[in-house]
């Protein structure tokens, strides 16, 4: 994956809690085989449905920083809602609370997910709405985010980020290739487990 | 120290265990289907890698197979696609798959429990957010993303941080009508549709205590919806029993010692949990969800929210465009909403337990002449057992249609989808906006409410056609 260090850009405000996964990228769209390709899918109902939506209007149609209401990413464990972010140009979400698989795969896939709290949450969106052109760094080296106030003063915000995922994202390293230095440890735990584990294979039929 | 089940569980899982890195899980079953795998095998072709258990990795499809015409070549070229490549991975790769028209095949979280592949004390994930239905059998089992399938694949483990603990504990007897869904509908709107992130939750009590396996299955199922990693419940002689002879259940001497470790996966006296969440079975009716996430819910007998009540700011704007989307006015009573189509089915609600249940109603009944009823077993092994009792029969009879196994119009893959503006009542897990089909309004409900409301049209209590 990419790695991830700073990122400036604008931001999207998205005034909307619970954002689920189907909204993010509805089913029809998982059907494909690729791992790319799916910014038509990013919020395709809203962007149909409602002419107001935040991503239809101009001023935010370039925004790379996704700020949107508590708990994004509810529901399924379709990563695809974060290969769909990436692919429509967005490299940090943010939001006070997101649901555990979409946190964890956007960790694998490279898109930086970013917890604040909502006070912190409505002054980004305050920001953006005031001005869309307001510059927002999220930077994952020094866990800050900094902004323009528009009043020529600079707004600060530290964010956590745990040292093992930061690591990784700095680094852009995939799991499988770390995991693969630890074979003899997994060799080890697999002589010791009972037998009488069920495996797939070979098919057995109904006793 | 005292530990949860789910430490257990968890802590006799760990490969590798090193301060400020995650642990290395050993993942015992990896389920896989058609939907979230294609771009895991391509990484590991790319990886020159292979899978590391073929023997610990089984397939089947399910997403995207009709419900109709299941020995014909897939219509949509798009879905046959994405099967085919399932096929050919299972090929290349040695992996075991129940494909369309084998006795095997389901519904991944039906087949898995339904083989005795899932069995307690065991890790178990797959691409899909249901996996915690496994749980029921005192498993640790979670849905994973796409890059962690491949991680699997690859390695049989996955790098995890420690959960946190909570119990939801239901104590006092369900009154008749009401049943493991509605117990599930009512936790979720308790705690939020996100309320349980970063938790296992392990269900506790009496009335848990007195559910079937397949019931258990459906409270388990349903855990991601409060946002929780996973969700379990402590094996017993049910659990047992349920496995019993199954195809790759242990036998003999190895069923004994099964048995035996089994008996030790429950919460140990004085454990800690991080949150508890109580709720008393007696008081408990039917529950309906009105908006468009599974925490949305109330009792059928109340009435759509005013959403000008709600304080919060940001639940008021919710549940204003949660109305907006379902067509709801605030005040209406939920038993008069009308309904087009009951979707009785998936992976909550596709098991032979939950279509006895439904066909107890409709026996002798007529589905209403405005509804659609589709009836989608959970399994092909479902689907036989079904017509081998004769439920078919009486859901044929009653005007219902009777489809093939699949995951169907839980979430509109294969052709079974809601239109824009149409309703439902669903025995599936999630209401959220098109979920069902473009512009598609679910209701969630039980697998009796859903009969229920299939014979007079609008959503309806079972106990209301008593006497009718």
């Amino acid at each position: 994956m990419d790695a991830f260090i700073s990122h400036t850009g604008t931001v999207a405000p998205l005034r909307r809690s619970a954002v689920d996964t189907d909204q993010i990228i509805p089913a029809e769209y998982l059907k494909r085989i690729t791992r790319t390709g799916f910014e038509d899918g990013l919020f395709v109902a809203w962007r149909t449905n409602e002419p107001d939506f935040v991503l239809n209007k101009p001023e935010y149609a370039d925004a790379s920083i996704l700020v949107a209401g508590p708990d994004f990413g509810t529901g399924s464990s379709r990563e695809h809602a974060v290969w769909a972010l990436l692919d429509g140009g967005f490299r940090v979400v943010i939001s006070s609370r997101f649901a555990d698989i979409f946190k964890n795969n956007s960790t694998k896939a490279g898109l930086l997910t970013v917890v604040l709290p909502q006070t912190e949450v409505e002054a980004l969106w305050a920001a953006a709405e005031a001005d869309p052109t307001t510059q927002v760094t999220v930077d994952l080296q020094s866990k800050e985010i900094s902004y323009g106030d528009g009043a020529g003063g600079q707004t600060t915000v530290p964010f956590d980020a745990d040292d093992y995922t930061r690591w990784r994202l700095l680094e852009g390293l995939d799991d499988v290739g770390l995991t693969e230095r630890h074979l003899d440890d997994i060799r080890s735990f697999e002589s010791g487990r009972p037998a009488w584990l069920p495996k797939a294979l070979p098919a057995l039929p109904a006793r | 120290m005292p530990k949860t089940l789910a430490e257990k569980v968890y802590e006799a899982h760990v490969v590798r265990s090193t301060p400020g890195e995650p642990d290395l899980l050993y993942i015992d079953l990896h389920l896989v289907h058609e939907v979230t795998s294609p771009q895991a095998f391509d990484g590991l072709r790319a990886a020159g890698r292979t899978v590391r258990r073929p023997d610990l990795t089984m397939a089947t499809e399910d997403h995207n197979v009709p419900t109709l015409d299941i020995l014909k070549p897939i219509a949509d070229p798009v879905s046959r696609a994405q099967v085919d490549a399932l096929r050919a991975n299972a090929a290349e790769f040695g992996i075991r798959l129940a494909p369309m028209g084998d006795r095997d095949q389901g519904i991944v979280h039906v087949i898995g429990p339904q083989l005795g592949l899932t069995q307690p004390g065991m890790t178990i994930v797959c691409g899909d957010s249901h996996t915690s239905t496994h749980g029921a059998f005192g498993a640790l089992a979670f849905g994973i993303g796409t890059s962690e399938v491949e991680h699997v694949l690859a390695t049989q483990t996955l790098p995890q941080y420690r959960p946190k603990q909570m119990s939801v504990t239901v104590d006092g007897e369900l009154a008749p009508g009401v049943s493991a869904k509605d117990i599930i509908l009512a936790v979720i709107a308790q705690i939020g549709t996100n309320g349980a992130a970063g938790h296992v939750i392990e269900y506790r009590g009496s009335a848990i205590e007195a559910l079937s396996m397949e019931a258990r299955m459906t409270i388990c199922n349903m855990s991601i919806e409060a946002g929780a990693k996973a969700g379990l419940i402590a094996p017993d002689q049910k659990t047992f029993d349920f496995l019993h002879g199954r195809p790759h259940a242990p036998q003999g001497a190895d069923w004994d010692a099964a048995v035996e470790y089994w008996s030790t996966l429950r919460t140990d006296e004085g454990a800690v949990f991080d949150s508890e969440v109580v709720l008393d079975a007696s008081t408990l009716t039917p529950f309906v969800t009105w908006g468009t996430n599974p925490g949305q819910g109330l009792p059928l007998s109340e009435r759509v929210p005013d959403p000008a009540t709600i304080a919060d700011e940001g639940e008021r704007r919710a549940a204003e465009q949660a109305l907006a989307y379902m067509g709801l006015a605030p005040g209406t009573p939920l038993a008069e909403i009308e309904v087009d189509t009951v979707f009785l089915g998936s992976c909550t609600n596709g098991r032979i337990e939950d279509l006895r249940v439904a066909a107890d109603l409709l026996r002798g009944k007529r589905v209403d002449p405005n509804t659609r009823m589709l009836v989608v077993p959970g399994s092909v092994g479902v689907k036989m057992q079904a017509e081998a009792e004769g439920l078919d029969k009486v859901f044929v009879e009653a005007g219902a249609e009777w489809r093939g196994a699949g995951c169907s119009m839980c979430l509109g893959m294969n052709p079974d989808q809601l239109k824009p503006g149409e309703r439902s009542a669903s025995t599936s897990n999630r209401n959220f906006q098109g979920r069902q089909g473009k512009g598609g309004r679910t209701h969630l409900v039980s697998p009796s409410v859903a009969a229920a409301t299939a014979i007079t049209g609008r959503l309806t209590a079972p106990a209301a056609l008593i006497g009718a």
